[in-house]
């Protein structure tokens, strides 16, 4: 049996932070990258988001982690080389990489631009990409990409504040356009205060809604309001608070991702009203079905978005001045952030100065 | 003191009703209003018998008045119209559904969807604008404001057509709400009872490839050779229903008593629909993974507008498409329900109220 070399499985060296097993703890990791394709991109990592998902995905908290596994897909960089074939970006570009960095370009969902949905999606870190080597995420220090998968971080955005908008920003916009949350004047609920839901908020005060932003934490509701501009808060606790906002909402976007109920939530909508999830309970919820009758009202999910949403995500993003709320960190900080994430405790999303700080020896 | 139902009203009224969650049925003198402007009086022929008459009889939802006379698939003779009534004249030829009356002034009135009108009266179980009580189509006449009132078209038999008024609309109106119309789209329906064999005929109309989904394995000659299916699963052959996984653009289900989602949303092909239109007593589990990581929905729907159950009339009648029943007499209706609680009938009952109601 060939054992797995990350050192010497491609031409290029690389470095980045990975974790070992499912303590989660991350450490130096010395692995290498392929060479730059046809159609491949080539960049310096400057800044990579922390996500949730990258705590779940440390600890193997899904159950499909293998070891090591170098997280990030919130990555943002510069180009440093483009293969032959690449059209849309030179060297120097702004760039970033998301979720994604495969699918099969061929099916009915590729064609629609919901690479996002493709049964093959190769997912940034802890994937199989195509030449059967196993993915590596944005801790570290360069990423080879297919240009297909990469995008142009407009200039009027700053790096480090943009990196999130890679997962929290498309997670949060593309189910505001599908479901059709997206028009001036609606009213939209977003459930959660953290790093998807504060961006959510922008996202839906930018194209024209009332937002009222539904916490567990009375704590948060002045961010919300002062800082995130939204237009109300609701204490998902307070039995009277809920009972005097229900029926009041055109849809809601609940980004939690432990265990919750929902049917306050859907005692909440209008008739007519979605309540779409985009954090993932590992249990079943449950749903109560006489309001969904009743009232027309759909429950439905959404993960990401597509490459093309996700760039026109970003544009939208730079000409609404949108941006994460963020903590730059440095890398060798990166533990005691996911402890930190792991409690709440941040405001509202952990950046990784990558380029600044992450180093050998 | 409150007037009895017999004295409430003029006119004279006689059918079943229950008297309490036992749920049986007995003969019941009592009284419909007098007809008023914008009423019909109709003499009723015959009236399906919806499984949601089962439920409401024993107070399986927790809402029941008694004594109640059920029935919301009701078809008849126009006796009787009103002078502002001008859509309807004697002899006519009418049906009535789920609702005999909605607010007629919000923005669900205004946009024809009276089922979602947070006043809508439903045909029996609750409370007419007077203050009186509803009773439904078990009976031997009925006055509805022309509003709730649809035309049964000349193609379409009085007894077979009857259970459209309900399952008809039920399965017609999240088809057009939710988009689930385009020839060619594989649409699952889940359970082969009244509402199911309808929305196989209905959705086969629409040009839909359709496949059922029981847990009967001995419904699939019915279902593929003589109702039209392309195809038939059996819920409980794990093999099956993971070979057809992600296979379908919708789903409709119609089943009532609490199942499981999870092999339905796997069903689904990425950005595909789960529709439900079951009522079961207590809330089903819903897997959240599935729904995120392929953008499926679930939906539900509640009967359908007057304008829309006029269409779906018109639409069935053209592609003549009417209920599998069975007619029983009213005496009959109690054996009828102890067979509907297992699901003994290929796929309505309807009670020839005219030819066996008889005091």
């Amino acid at each position: 049996m060939v054992a797995n070399q990350p050192e010497k499985e491609h031409p290029v060296p690389a470095f980045g932070l990975a974790a070992r097993d499912p303590s989660g703890v991350l450490s130096p990791f010395n692995f290498s990258r392929r060479a730059t394709g046809e159609k491949d991109v080539k960049f310096k990592v400057m800044y990579c988001g922390i996500c949730h998902s990258d705590l779940h995905m440390v600890k193997n908290e899904w159950g499909t982690s293998t070891y090591p596994l170098v997280p990030g897909h919130e990555i943002v960089g510069e180009v440093t080389e483009v293969g032959s074939q690449v059209e849309k970006f030179k060297v120097g570009d702004r760039v970033g990489v998301g979720c994604m960095v495969g699918s099969c370009r061929s099916c009915d969902n590729c064609s629609n631009g919901v690479e996002n949905y493709c049964p093959k999606m190769i997912l940034t870190y802890a994937g199989t990409y195509h030449d059967g080597t196993i993915t590596y995420g944005g801790y570290s220090d360069v990423m080879v990409c297919d240009e297909h998968f990469v995008v142009r971080v407009p200039d009027a955005l700053p790096l480090d504040a943009a990196a999130p908008l890679l997962c929290a920003g498309i997670t949060l916009y593309s189910p505001l356009r599908y479901y059709g949350l997206d028009k001036p004047g609606i009213h939209v609920g977003v459930v959660g205060l953290g790093g998807l839901g504060h961006v959510g908020v922008k996202f839906a005060k930018a194209m024209g809604a009332k937002v009222t932003v539904i916490s567990t934490s009375p704590a948060k509701k002045q961010e919300a309001i002062e800082r995130h501009g939204a237009d109300s808060f609701l204490v998902s606790r307070d039995q009277e608070q809920m009972q005097a906002a229900m029926g009041t909402l055109d849809g809601i976007i609940d980004t939690v991702s432990a265990v919750h109920p929902i049917m306050p939530l859907i005692g909440l909508l209008k008739t007519h009203g979605k309540l779409v999830l985009v954090g993932a309970p590992e249990k079943p919820l449950e749903l109560p079905v006489f309001p969904l009758l009743m009232g027309r009202k759909i429950v439905g999910g959404s993960c990401i978005g597509g490459m093309k949403e996700t760039q026109e995500m970003l544009d939208f993003a730079a000409k609404h001045n949108i941006t994460a709320d963020i903590e730059v960190i440095s890398a060798d900080y990166v533990n005691t952030a996911m402890e930190r994430l792991e409690k709440g405790d941040v405001k509202y999303r952990f950046v990784i100065d990558v380029a600044k700080t992450l180093q050998q020896g | 003191m409150a007037k009895s139902p017999e004295t409430e009203h003029p006119q004279k009224a006689f059918g079943w009703a229950a008297r309490d969650s036992s749920g049986v049925l007995s003969p019941f003198n009592f009284s419909r209003r007098e007809n008023g402007d914008e009423d019909v009086t109709i003499k009723i022929h015959f009236c399906g018998i919806c499984h949601s008459d089962l439920h409401a009889i024993k107070n399986e939802w927790g809402f029941a008045h008694y004594p109640m006379v059920p029935g919301h698939e009701i078809v008849g003779i126009v006796m009787k119209s009103g002078k502002n009534v001008e859509k309807f004249r004697e002899g006519d030829r009418v049906g009535v559904g789920v609702m005999v009356g909605s607010c007629m002034s919000c923005d669900y009135c205004n946009q024809d969807l009276e089922n979602y009108c947070p006043k809508m009266i439903f045909t029996y179980n609750s409370v007419y604008h007077d203050g009186t009580a509803n009773y439904g189509g078990y009976s031997d006449m009925i006055v509805v404001d022309q509003h709730f009132v649809v035309r049964i078209p000349d193609a379409m038999p009085f007894d077979a057509g009857a259970p459209l008024l309900c399952a008809g609309v039920t399965v017609y109106s999240p088809m057009k709400y939710y988009g689930m119309t385009e020839p060619g789209k594989h649409l699952g329906i889940v359970g082969l009872g009244g509402l199911g064999h309808v929305a196989v005929k209905i959705a086969k109309a629409f040009g839909l490839k359709v496949t059922v989904i029981s847990h009967s394995p001995g419904k699939e000659t019915e279902a593929v050779d003589r109702l039209g299916a392309d195809g038939f699963l059996v819920s409980s052959d794990p093999l099956k229903i993971k070979a057809a996984f992600g296979s379908m653009d919708y789903i409709i289900d119609t089943v009532s008593s609490v199942h499981a989602l999870t092999p339905l949303l796997a069903l689904l092909k990425p950005n595909g629909k789960l529709i439900t239109l079951g009522l079961p007593d207590k809330p089903l589990e819903l897997p959240i993974f599935p729904l995120v990581l392929g953008r499926k929905l679930v939906g539900g729907s509640d009967i359908g507008g007057m304008k829309e159950t006029q269409e779906m009339l018109d639409f069935c009648a053209k592609h003549n498409i009417t209920a599998d029943v069975e007619v029983i007499p009213m005496d009959q209706v109690n054996v009828a329900m102890a067979r509907l609680a297992k699901s003994d009938v290929r796929y309505r009952f309807v009670i020839d109220v005219a030819n066996s109601l008889s005091k």
